[in-house]
């Protein structure tokens, strides 16, 4: 059983601290003043140089945030935020939008290799061995570190396809057009709090187009990573997929370890037009914080896409182990008629952390499906909450669903929570949706051990087969990552 | 969306105010009472009427459902009182006991008091508020704070008092026909208190009517707690008339090894929220929640319900049906909360919704909370419209699609209402729902 084996050795591994991604990245740094204000608004806008509308548009948002309030209704508690004790722009010094990999910091290069992020095109290709004996896979990556994007990989090769992979910064200026047509027109500027804080600060992520037709020849990637000590990061990331095309795009992430909270406001925004595919991976492990409960990243994301086209289809997978606070709701707008959307998500709590994380599957076209299978496994003193909305518009005829939320609970100071929105306006509905919360069965627990595996074993491998629905989802090189992670989460939590 | 706006009064809100001040002589004494009332209207004050905003009422928006609030209905003359003599006799072949509450009032004449059983006691709300000991117990759990019930406790005025003693079995149903017979628009505030207590055993039914085109407005509730290995069987059937805003409330603590079934029918009624808060406080005790709606025209129902297991080693089955005609519109939200040492809990809860309209709407929040590790719970949840082959398969035999549909629809009721114990009341609830077919046409 090779995933047991795996697991194993990973949690072999594992210092007490669980997390391996907490170093820090010696590096001096240009910020922006601490703080929010007009003026970092158009700091950072033209640290970017940026046309004017996009100034005008940041402006607008942070306007409108300024009159609302953070949304409470969630299950999470955290002390307020002050959101001027936030550097809100960061970026290495001496950067300037390296031309090759030879002129990037070679402090970031070496961050990227200990996170195991390959950047050297090159290597790749030649199919270089690695120390621990694996060889890197070919997915062309694009690194942000903190407000910068730092590299990205295979550009040109992904050109002769047609694809534009770039930085979001970088496609304001290359390609205006197609960023001022799309962007915010899934989130909205004032979709909610997060969201339009975002709009007005963000400061990098990735921006992907796939022209009519293309099936893009390989995986497209961002690596996140906050770096700097009080920063904030706000990455936007935009993805479109004409007619007919299909683009797997994975995430990554994490950060290091300290004492305060980060606060991490990403928006992402997914556009498939008519029978484009999208299918969009996320491996979230952003520091949880310690098992005090000290620290950690509050990541308010907002995630949603929009199936414009009939026959357009749009996937979620996510596994969550990291972050202090998670509060993320990737959704689907399924508009197009016999469009269609899935989520696939596992999310895992440990320590103090607390998830409140689920979906929205909006049906507005005709025959719309949408599928969400929901795996939250809570252990330590942890709470984990799943909280979806499946509804159907009056014209949405034939939309269907399936939702299949479990919980699994590890330990009795943890809790685990459901909160499904079900709403049919359409009698040709059909809707079904179906949750369980329970411990790990002791007998199966019984077995493994009788066949001479440790209690940690023995939970890893039922708590891998509890996952597996949503494993299969994701893309072999993630598959593997996602399966160590799990391991590494629930360590500690036997007994 | 998420800008802060300062709601002014609404005209509703005012009109209570309003009568809160009118009636406070009233209402006032004894100083018990009044203060009691006094902290609850605060309560409402402060939150005002709810609307989608607030979590717990979100798909019954009461501020836009509830435009005005009418005046409290004042003791109903012996008209009224006579009107009321034919009410809730839809289900006389249970044989149950009647006591009979006129425009919220209390009606002894109207009542059946005679040779009670060995145990029973029955009384009047108002004789026990306007005693200076006269304390009404508190709201367990969920409801506290709950807009309705603080309006409920502000203006309640009478309603029935019941207690079973310790070990007595009563063996003839009791009934408590709720009826409005006012000639114009009025607002009933009631609230009935039941004990039973240890090794008690009882059968209630609760039954709300009106007239037809009378837009009144009901805000009843029920306070029931159930003693340790004590049993109750109660049934609450809705049948208010076709513009009422009915709101009810049970909330509901229950004993040790005790067994609880609770089943709420709701047929009439313009707005209709059927509130539920079960708090098993002692282990091992049995809960079994369920109810149907039947809706048509612009009707609008919504029921909401708490499970609190407190202790561990409880069990509880949550089942609610709807049927959705026209542009009719039914809620469900149920929430089975499972407190930190509460292992062992079994908990399923399951909401079922059938349209058979195209502008029929559903709305479904199942949730569960849960705090303990040893326990096994699920819901499931489904919406949709009456399965395309069934129908075939029936109308290939020869039955007409109405008849077909009117089939598949009491196969469906059906399922929810088996579960209640009473032969002769699950009887007169299925021939409410072939009444409901037929007029269906």
């Amino acid at each position: 059983m090779p995933a047991v084996q795996e697991t194993v050795e990973q949690v072999r591994r594992i210092d007490v601290d669980q997390y391996k991604y907490g170093f820090e990245t010696p590096i001096e740094s240009e910020k922006a003043p601490k703080g929010l204000s007009e003026d970092i608004v158009r700091f950072i806008s033209e640290k970017k140089n940026e046309p004017q509308w996009m100034l005008d548009w940041r402006l607008d948002a942070y306007r409108r945030w300024l009159t609302m309030r953070e949304p409470a209704w969630a299950r999470v508690s955290y002390p307020k935020i002050d959101f001027q004790n936030i550097y809100y722009y960061a970026a290495p010094k001496k950067f300037k939008a390296p031309k090759s990999l030879d002129e990037v910091d070679p402090e970031i290069l070496r961050t990227y290799e200990k996170l195991g992020i390959p950047l050297r095109e090159q290597e790749i290709l030649a199919g270089v061995v690695r120390e621990d004996g694996s060889t890197p896979s070919k997915v062309a990556v694009d690194a942000v570190f903190d407000s910068v994007s730092v590299a990205t990989t295979f550009k040109e090769e992904l050109k002769k396809a047609g694809v534009i992979f770039m930085p979001i910064s970088e496609a304001l200026r290359e390609h205006p057009e197609l960023v001022r047509r799309y962007i915010g027109t899934v989130v909205p500027v004032t979709d909610n709090f997060y969201a339009t804080l975002n709009s007005a600060v963000f400061s990098d992520g990735s921006f992907v187009y796939v022209p009519a037709g293309v099936r893009c020849p390989m995986e497209l990637s961002t690596y996140f990573r906050i770096n700097e000590k009080n920063t904030g990061q706000f990455e936007r990331t935009l993805i479109i997929a004409d007619k007919g095309s299909y683009v797997s795009y994975l995430e990554g992430c994490t950060a290091p370890q300290r004492d305060e909270n980060q606060l991490h406001a990403a928006v992402v925004e997914l556009i498939t037009l008519d029978d484009a595919e999208i299918k969009y991976s996320t491996v979230q492990n952003w520091y949880p914080g310690d098992s005090e409960g000290r620290g950690g990243v509050y990541n308010f994301v907002t995630k949603r896409g929009d199936c414009r086209g009939r026959n357009a289809k749009i996937s979620w997978t996510q596994v969550e182990t990291g972050s202090a606070i998670t509060w993320k709701y990737p959704s689907c707008i399924l508009r197009g008629d016999n469009s269609r959307g899935e989520f696939y998500s596992i999310a895992i709590s440990n320590g103090h952390q607390q998830v409140d994380s689920g979906t929205k599957m909006i049906h507005l076209g005709k025959n719309t499906t949408s599928r969400i299978i929901s795996k939250g496994i809570a252990a330590g003193k942890s709470q984990n909450t799943y909280r979806g909305l499946v509804s159907a518009h009056r014209k949405a005829t034939g939309a269907r669903n399936f939702t299949n939320c479990d919980s699994l609970l590890v330990g009795d100071k943890c809790g685990a929570h459901t909160v499904p929105y079900i709403e049919a306006r359409n009698s040709s509905a059909v809707f079904e949706h179906e949750a369980t919360t329970s411990k790990i069965s002791a007998d199966m627990l019984f077995y493994c051990r009788q066949r001479g595996l440790s209690a940690e074993e023995a939970t890893a491998l039922v708590v891998n087969g509890f996952v597996k629905d949503v494993l299969q989802q994701l893309p072999m090189e993630f598959a593997v990552e996602a399966q160590k992670l799990i391991s590494i989460s629930l360590e500690g939590s036997v007994g | 969306m998420n800008v802060e706006i300062r709601q002014m009064r609404t005209a509703a809100e005012q009109a209570l105010a309003d009568a809160f001040a009118r009636h406070k002589d009233r209402l006032a004494k004894p100083a018990a009472i009044g203060a009691l009332r006094e902290a609850a209207f605060a309560r409402f004050e402060a939150s005002g009427l709810p609307h989608r905003r607030v979590e717990e009422w979100k798909y019954t928006d009461l501020r836009a459902l509830m435009r005005e609030a009418v005046p409290l209905a004042a003791p109903p003359d012996t008209n009224e009182r006579a009107r009321a003599r034919e009410a809730g006799r839809f289900i006389d072949e249970a044989g149950a006991r009647r006591i009979v509450l006129v425009n919220g009032v209390f009606a002894p004449e109207l009542s059946d008091l005679s040779d009670l059983d060995p145990g029973l006691t029955i009384g009047a709300l108002a004789d026990r508020l306007s005693r200076a000991d006269g304390a009404v117990p508190g709201a367990p759990g969920a409801l506290d704070e709950d807009t309705a019930v603080s309006l409920n406790t502000a203006f309640m005025g009478d309603g029935a008092v019941i207690a079973v003693a310790p070990g007595a079995t009563i063996g003839r149903p009791l009934h408590i026909v709720s009826v409005v017979t006012a000639a114009s628009p009025c607002a009933v505030f009631a609230r009935s208190l039941v004990d039973i207590g240890n090794d008690a055993q009882m059968t209630l039914i609760e039954s709300h009517e009106g007239p037809a085109d009378l837009a009144y407005q009901v805000n009843s509730v029920l306070q029931l707690a159930a003693g340790d290995k004590a049993r109750l069987d109660h049934v609450k059937v809705v049948r208010e008339g076709g513009r009422a805003l009915h709101i009810g409330t049970l909330m509901a603590t229950a004993g040790a090894d005790a067994a609880l079934n609770t089943f709420v029918f709701t047929v009439g009624g313009a707005v209709v929220r059927n509130q539920l808060a079960i708090v098993l406080n002692g282990e091992r005790t049995e809960a079994h929640v369920g109810g149907a709606s039947l809706l048509r025209g612009s009707q609008h129902a919504d029921n909401t319900l708490v499970v609190d297991h407190a202790v561990p080693h409880c069990t509880s089955r949550e089942v609610f049906k709807s049927v959705v005609d026209g542009d009719a519109r039914s809620v469900f939200q149920g929430k089975i909360v499972v407190r930190p040492n509460a292992q062992k809990t079994d908990g399923k809860m399951a909401a079922h919704a059938l349209l058979l309209s195209e502008s029929a709407e559903a709305d479904a929040k199942p949730e569960l909370e849960i705090f303990a590790d040893d326990v096994v719970c699920g819901h499931g949840a489904t919406a949709g419209a009456l399965d395309g082959e069934l129908l075939f398969y029936l109308k290939a035999r020869g039955i007409p699609q109405k008849q077909a549909e009117a089939l598949m629809i009491e196969a469906f009721v059906g399922e929810a209402v088996e579960g209640i114990a009473n032969g002769a009341v699950r009887e007169a609830l299925m021939q409410t729902v072939s009444g409901w077919l037929a007029a269906r046409g």
